[in-house]
């Protein structure tokens, strides 16, 4: 189970850079330069809040994962 | 680890739900008077005011409730649960008391906008220090190996919180007149607010200290600088890492999914009455709220995980298929017509806007009402459709969303056990709060726009189950959640703190 927990953790990373790229070029930026109000506070929020929690927490946890942090024995 | 007796655990009991059931209570009745608060306070023609409107309805619940959590969880891990959670509850029944009270922007021009947002502002904060603190009381009083339990309750307030918010609105427009309502009477469910947190607040200060966090007190063992070791720490932040995307990620969409997006659906998709939508809503929430309690109990006997995981795969699954079936209610191609019934009408009004009115029965009872009105030297028309549904449709769907209340139940019923157990007492209110809002405040309440934005994808790509294709952002979420927490959460809870 060790070893699946940390291979797992390569796919969060790619995860998280994946999720980058559609919060920022596939949703984030069209809405905030679009001229709806509401589009602009979403491309606000997807932008500078959504995107930075998917890439650094997804990031990190992956990360953890793969140097096995969330291993059995080291709890 | 504690000694309250059961009277003295249901004290605690009352006094936390009590007040956490205001916060949500308080924190719903703003959304569900969105249309006239923003008629009131929000004027459509003034961009500015719109701007404001915006972020009123969203900052607050996506963006300042997790740093409620850290400012509000930050003085409970230092100063105490009780007196933290007594200045959220006073802050939020202050400012919802505070809308009801604002002129509108026809007497005082931009402050009005400004105020309602500074305000909302303040509910979102409140809420965000609220939870956390009532969680980890109730769990620090409740005796060993009933955690769940008694924990569940406090997750039953937010369902409550947003039934009680549509039955004081929806009896205030019963006794009212729809003009007198429009007036001032939509500020009567913000004043009563002030009763309800005046109550809660005499039964929380004659409450003591919950009694893990007064021993480490004591013992001189509570955290000078709670978000340092909560988030600077590796081993404290890992938890906090797995409880958002293993946990608390997957319940927030499931929770807005099986409450909000189903009202939002039925209300927008499926065009169904307003009142109607209210009602059954209404019936789903009273049938499932008994089941958070269910589960949390189930949770001390069998573990909390599999309880929450059980409840994110059973909507991963279910969800689509359920959500065919309310829109197949009230599709009307599938019903037979009564054309004897069929009326359609053409009339024009002052400002010269042609409204052609149809209206249909059909053998079944529905009724479909279509307003389409043609503005006078404008291009693009407005079209507006109310179906009533037939009584035994009316239950079809009170099945279908309380399945899905029950999806919620089980994923939102363990939770606030399994938080506050994963984190030791001298972080814990902290770092059970970030997770908490972040999985809710951010990946729950941005499942409307996110949903949004999949449908009318699927719409311009012209495929004939667009309105299904809203569900793919909880469903992801939730799939990966439920990956996260199957390998990496222990159901044996190895790290206890509790």
């Amino acid at each position: 189970m060790n070893t699946i927990k940390q291979i797992l953790g390569v796919l969060w990373i790619i995860l998280a850079a994946a999720a980058a790229y559609f919060c920022v070029f596939e949703f984030g930026l069209p809405k905030l330069l679009s001229d709806q109000q509401d589009d602009l506070v979403f491309g606000i929020i997807i932008l500078f809040i959504l995107t930075p929690l998917i890439v650094l927490g997804l990031g990190t946890f992956g990360y953890f994962a793969v140097i096995g942090e969330y291993n059995d024995k080291k709890k | 680890m504690s000694k309250t007796s059961t009277k003295g655990i249901w004290k605690v009991i009352s006094a936390s739900s009590m007040g956490t059931m205001i916060e949500w209570y308080d924190f719903y009745i703003f959304g569900s008077l969105a249309v006239v608060i923003s008629t009131k306070f929000f004027p459509s023609d003034n961009p500015t005011a719109a701007f404001l409107s915006t972020l009123a309805t969203f900052a607050a619940g996506f963006v300042v409730r997790p740093f409620g959590a850290l400012f509000f969880g930050r003085l409970g891990d230092i100063i105490g649960r009780k007196y933290t959670f007594m200045a959220t509850l006073l802050l939020m029944g202050g400012s919802t008391f505070l809308i009801g009270c604002i002129p509108s922007y026809e007497t005082i021009g931009f402050m009005a906008p400004l105020l309602v947002l500074i305000l909302r502002l303040l509910q979102g904060l409140a809420l965000g220090g609220e939870y956390g603190g009532a969680a980890t009381y109730v769990a620090e009083h409740a005796p060993v190996g009933q955690k769940g339990y008694w924990t569940s309750w406090i997750q039953t307030t937010a369902t409550v919180g947003l039934f009680i918010s549509l039955m004081v609105i929806l009896a205030t427009k019963n006794v009212l007149s729809p003009e007198d309502f429009d007036s001032w009477g939509w500020r009567v469910p913000f004043w009563v607010s002030i009763v309800m947190v005046g109550v809660s607040y005499l039964i929380r200060k004659n409450m003591d200290e919950s009694p893990v966090f007064a021993k480490a007190k004591k013992e001189g063992t509570t955290s000078t600088n709670p978000l340092k070791e909560s988030f600077g720490n590796r081993y404290n932040l890992k938890f906090v890492l797995l409880a958002l995307f293993g946990a608390t990620m997957g319940q927030g969409v499931v929770w807005y999914t099986g409450q909000f997006y189903a009202m939002s659906f039925m209300k927008t998709v499926m065009n169904i009455d307003s009142s109607q939508v209210d009602g059954l809503l209404g019936i789903a929430l009273l049938l499932g709220t008994p089941f958070f309690i269910f589960f949390g109990w189930l949770s001390d006997k069998i573990g909390r995980k599999y309880i929450m995981m059980g409840g994110m795969l059973l909507a991963i699954l279910f969800y689509r298929p359920i959500y065919k079936m309310m829109y197949n209610t009230t599709d009307v191609s599938y019903k037979t017509e009564l054309t004897q019934a069929t009326k359609e009408t053409i009339e024009v009004n002052k400002d010269n806007d042609s409204i052609y009115t149809t209206h249909k029965e059909y053998t079944d009872r529905t009724s479909f009402l279509q307003k389409k009105t043609h503005f006078s030297g404008k291009k693009d028309d407005q079209i507006t459709t109310s179906i009533a549904i037939n009584s035994s449709d009316e239950w079809t769907l009170i099945f279908l969303v309380f399945i899905q209340v029950l999806f919620v139940t089980m994923v939102y019923g363990p939770i606030a056990a399994f938080l506050v157990e994963m984190f030791p007492t001298k972080i814990r209110y902290t770092s059970m709060s970030l997770p908490y809002h972040v999985g809710n405040g951010i990946f729950g309440g941005l499942l409307p726009a996110i949903s949004t934005y999949f449908v009318t994808h699927s719409k311009q790509a012209g495929k004939t189950d667009f309105y299904l294709d809203g569900l793919w952002y909880p469903i992801i979420i939730a799939s990966v959640c439920f990956v996260i927490g199957m390998i990496y959460i222990d159901n044996k809870n190895k790290t206890n703190h509790l």
